[in-house]
């Protein structure tokens, strides 16, 4: 039992820390590559390559004051970006970020809670991330912050319905909620070559889930609810210093999660194809897989950050038409097709 | 005391006290959210029976569907605080408080003096009964026909929603 509690304690710790300090990698990256794209020349001046200039904004976040405005609800206020950063971070507790590893002497699984409901649980906390926006918006007290939180709660329920019924496709075809189940389901090939990968298996359900991931971590081009030109900045208008540092830390932290999420479900995990075959110690091989899985997650993130600077934004009536005209028919036929070809 | 009962009696009184909380307050806001906080417990009270699955709905589709909606028409109507009510001591309120009171005493008598009779024919497979895989089997077994009927119910639901919703039917 206490060694129990220790283990999850390290793993917890330590997916805590490298998601932390992702985000302060993944914030650099986007301003270095946006400037790219815009052709500037992007934060250079603190460290080398202005690597540090991440650093500088974090201590800058902690030393400014918070002011709460005078018409604030104080308490919902001070809540909503805890329940933000809360929701996007404990995602991850699901996620098996590898196979097993052998430490110590003791066989254990790379992720900190295996339950038999995992995809379950991710939903549901993505649906919860939803309240820190949205009473963001209320306990403000401001006619833009409120704006923001109305149109995130809109666009959340919309996409929330499109993204749970891609899955479903997902799961019809791994038959189990355990996510590392579903990643070793996908660990066989087709025809002997090609991996297993839901993404080969379920192309469609794959394009609306990403679509949804877009449009539930509120990135451009689904970021209606900051906005900036029309509603100022939204939702966290009027919240400075280290509040708005959580908000700004969970939208980066969000997008990892969702990251995280759609390389477990369609781009096979921690699954390295044919390194299985070459003959690699078992420690050897569970390092190269946790590589695997970091490198795919770091692909969609650069996707995910690409996208935000060449895409512009859409009209709030075109998202919503997306969002329940063609996403949401696209997955229903999808979890139909699906069924007719499990069946057959 | 295990850990189990630990939890049971904190969960327990946040469940009963966000519930007071949320008949309470003036705000409709911090109702919703109290009536947020009690989904919660109810959640983690579900858990410790060992029923994943129902306590994994019951925040996926109450707090994290049902009271978006909720809070959205709210905040969207922007509805101010509730005017204190001044109403006089009536026989109108006095009946009901009494009648409360009683069943209220008598709920406590049978909690505190019954004996458990209750059957313990399923409590060797309690952790097995609450998993997804055993409600499914359930559902689409023993409980089709409720099942089937339940959700041509849901239907005739989403239906009369349209119709209601289009102001002119042509």
């Amino acid at each position: 039992m206490g060694m129990e509690i220790l283990v999850s304690t390290a793993k917890f710790l330590i997916v805590m820390t490298v998601i932390l300090v992702s985000v302060i990698i993944l914030v650099y990256l986007e301003r270095r590559i946006s400037a790219f794209i815009q052709n500037r020349t992007g934060p250079n001046r603190v460290g080398p390559y202005g690597l540090f200039q991440a650093i500088a904004d974090v201590v800058k976040l902690l030393l400014k004051e918070d002011i709460v405005p005078k018409n604030a609800y104080k308490p919902v206020h001070d809540l909503a970006p805890i329940i933000s950063i809360g929701a996007a971070l404990s995602t991850f507790a699901v996620i098996p970020v590898g196979n097993t590893i052998e430490l110590f002497g003791t066989t254990m699984k790379l992720m900190i809670a295996d339950v038999n409901i995992g995809i379950l649980y991710i939903l549901s906390v993505t649906s919860i991330g939803v309240y820190g926006i949205t009473l963001a918006g209320w306990s403000s007290n401001n006619k833009y912050s409120l704006l923001g939180g109305l149109r995130s709660s809109a666009q959340l329920i919309s996409y929330e319905l499109s993204m749970g019924l891609s899955i479903i496709g997902v799961l019809m075809i791994s038959g189990t909620l355990r996510l590392d189940q579903i990643v070793q389901h996908q660990t066989m090939y087709i025809g002997g070559w090609l991996p297993n990968w839901n993404i080969f298996l379920q192309p469609v359900a794959f394009i609306t889930f990403v679509v949804a991931a877009f449009a539930e971590t509120n990135r451009l081009p689904f970021d209606l609810p900051e906005a900036e030109p029309e509603l100022v900045g939204g939702y966290h208008t009027e919240y400075t210093g280290l509040k708005f540092g959580l908000f700004f830390l969970a939208e980066y932290a969000n997008m990892i999660t969702a990251a995280a999420v759609i390389t477990t479900l369609f781009l096979g995990g921690w699954h390295l194809p044919y390194a299985e075959n070459l003959g690699l110690s078992a420690f050897t091989l569970s390092l190269l897989q946790v590589l695997a899985f970091c490198a795919k997650v770091t692909v969609i993130l650069l996707f995910f950050i690409v996208t935000r600077w060449t895409l512009p934004r859409f009209r709030y009536d075109q998202l919503m038409d997306i969002g329940w005209k063609v996403m949401l028919p696209l997955a229903i036929a999808n979890v139909l097709v699906t069924g007719l070809i499990l069946v057959l | 005391m295990t850990l189990e009962t630990i939890l049971f009696y904190a969960l327990s009184f946040v469940s009963v006290g966000s519930a007071l909380m949320m008949i309470t307050r003036r705000s409709p806001v911090m109702s919703a959210l109290y009536l947020i906080l009690n989904f919660f417990a109810l959640a983690g009270l579900y858990l410790t029976l060992h029923a994943q699955f129902i306590a994994v709905i019951q925040i996926l589709v109450y707090a994290g569907a049902i009271m978006v909606l909720f809070l959205f028409v709210i905040m969207l109507l922007n509805l101010g605080d509730e005017k204190k009510l001044s109403e006089k001591m009536s026989y109108k309120k006095i009946i009901p408080a009494g009648l409360s009171f009683g069943l209220l005493m008598e709920l406590l008598y049978i909690v505190s003096y019954a004996k458990s009779d209750l059957p313990l024919t399923h409590i060797e497979r309690a952790t097995e009964i609450g998993t997804v895989e055993y409600v499914g089997k359930a559902l689409f077994t023993d409980f089709l026909f409720p099942f089937e009927v339940t959700s041509i119910l849901l239907l005739a639901a989403i239906i009369g929603a349209v119709v209601l919703a289009k102001k002119k039917l042509d």
